[in-house]
């Protein structure tokens, strides 16, 4: 249901006029809140065009940084995102499994991995997998991370989509003659993924927002390069453009995000007008899956 | 084992800093998300606006960005947070409270709108609508939604720890750095003192939502 149809009246006209009014209190305030954003920056000089000029200035090397630092962070999200997937669908399987030695050990796997901050596992990568004499650099340890604690979100992804795949469905397949592993690869898991598609591009959404935490361990990605950018043009010339960058690398962040979101609702919809899947009702709000941790199941 | 007793105040102190961390920015998500929630049904086209370009903003920043701004950003504009730690509040509950608000108005959207047709026959305007028939309703169906963001925003305060907050995750990095040769131990304290945290909540969550259901 839409929630304005029914939250309030049709206005009539003494209700038209006062939200006319408060239309435009409402948008003077707004206004007013982005004047004074914009006078604070003014009066300390932050509009300078020159200072923004050094952005797309080529010669500053600034755009060339960024591009590299933005392909990093694509990189590392990248090979997360494909390790993640893979995992999360064998572990979603390994938990579904009839056998209780694979089932019980891949649950336990599953709820820890999902329990512990990431950041905590991307710095237990960095930390402790070296003096075990596995190689680390801040690279792997980011992407280890990453994929550890996707694959278990992902795992639990899968297997609600599994399980909501209707019960006939299983019932023929084994009619049929097939063997448990032909009924998971040839008729379970292909309608699970195409009717999770949606959670699935949300929840690789939230992995590129996360492969961020590089700044952290000194992944040198899009923050921890405008970082570095910041601290060379303090050397030389003071001040001038830390603003400048820290803004271009949240907005270059923030249009990367949004492209893939709108991938995911472009997703959804041919997902919802597909006839195989338009019988299944939606899976719960993608939203609340950002990052499950021990709580309600998915 | 040794480490522990020789840095209990460490972590104890790091521990309370992660769970008053979590607990306030959860207040601020939790009033700011349900305005936003507010916001977004409401009459007034620019309210909607303002709400849904804050929500989908915060939603599409990655957190850390939020952290760096509130850190690094706003000190070039001579603003500045009292202390580290306010700081952390702020950028944790601003971008909490734009999943607290998404979870608020699905529970809006699931509140059955005769509910709300009959409030509106009975002559409440759209905020008596709103406050004393449609959100306490809401409020109930949303509890699993809202746990887990409350669960999640437990596990994101260790953000705090690349910006100076000595929270778990910093205390983790100092002890790791001081007992080299116990790495794995230094690790399962802290992961310890998370599961702490949020395994409680989510049998709590589980509780409160049997109890506060409505069955339809």
């Amino acid at each position: 249901m839409s929630a304005q149809a029914v939250l309030f009246d049709l206005p009539g006209p003494q209700a038209r006029r006062r939200q006319r009014i408060g239309t435009v209190v409402g948008a003077v305030l707004v206004l007013g809140l982005v004047g004074l954003g914009l006078w604070r920056l003014a009066s300390n000089g932050q509009l300078d065009p020159a200072r923004w000029a050094v952005l797309f200035d080529p010669a500053a090397g600034v755009p060339q940084a960024l591009g590299e630092a933005l392909l990093n962070t694509l990189a590392a999200a990248a090979v997360g995102m494909v390790a993640a997937t893979v995992l999360g669908a064998l572990l979603a399987v390994g938990r579904l499994s009839d056998h209780v030695w694979v089932r019980v050990p891949v649950g336990v796997v599953v709820e820890f991995f999902r329990a512990v901050p990431l950041l905590i596992l991307i710095l237990f990568c960095l930390l402790y997998l070296p003096t075990v004499g596995i190689p680390m650099n801040p690279f792997r340890a980011l992407v280890l991370g990453l994929t550890l604690y996707n694959m278990a979100v992902l795992a639990e992804i899968f297997r609600a989509g599994i399980l909501s795949v209707d019960k006939g469905q299983r019932e023929a397949a084994m009619a049929l003659g097939m063997r448990k592993t032909q009924v998971m690869t040839l008729v379970l898991l292909p309608q699970a993924v195409r009717r999770m598609l949606p959670v699935l591009v949300a929840q690789l959404v939230v992995l590129l927002k996360d492969s961020s935490l590089g700044f952290i361990v000194g992944y040198v990605e899009l923050l921890r390069q405008a970082r570095s950018l910041v601290e060379f043009f303090n050397f030389q010339f003071g001040n001038l453009y830390t603003f400048q960058l820290y803004v271009a690398a949240a907005v270059i962040y923030i249009v990367v995000n949004v492209t893939l979101s709108q991938v995911a609702k472009v997703v959804e919809r041919r997902t919802r007008s597909n006839a195989k899947t338009a019988a299944v009702t939606a899976p719960t709000d993608p939203t609340s899956t950002i990052t499950p941790g021990a709580g309600a199941p998915v | 084992m040794q480490f522990i007793s020789d840095n209990s105040d460490l972590l104890w102190s790091a521990f309370l800093t992660t769970l008053s961390l979590a607990v306030l920015s959860g207040l601020v998500a939790l009033v700011l998300g349900t305005v936003l929630a507010a916001m977004r049904v409401s009459p007034m086209l620019p309210l909607r606006g303002l709400a849904t370009f804050f929500v989908e903003t915060f939603r599409n920043t990655p957190l850390t960005v939020v952290f760096f701004f509130l850190v690094f950003g706003i000190v070039q504009l001579d603003l500045q947070f009292p202390s580290r730690f306010t700081a952390a509040v702020a950028a944790l509950g601003l971008y909490t409270s734009a999943f607290v608000c998404e979870a608020v108005r699905s529970g809006i959207n699931a509140v059955p709108p005769g509910q709300a047709e009959a409030a509106r026959a009975l002559g409440l305007g759209f905020g008596q609508t709103l406050t004393t028939v449609v959100l306490p309703q809401a409020f109930r169906t949303v509890v699993p939604p809202l746990g887990n963001v409350w669960i999640a925003l437990a596990k994101n305060t260790s953000i705090a720890a690349g910006f100076a907050t000595t929270e778990l995750t910093a205390a983790l990095q100092r002890l790791t750095n001081v007992n080299g040769n116990q790495i794995l131990l230094v690790f399962a304290v802290i992961i310890a003192a998370y599961l702490v945290i949020t395994l409680p909540s989510a049998w709590a969550i589980r509780v409160i939502e049997r109890k506060v259901a409505i069955v339809r």
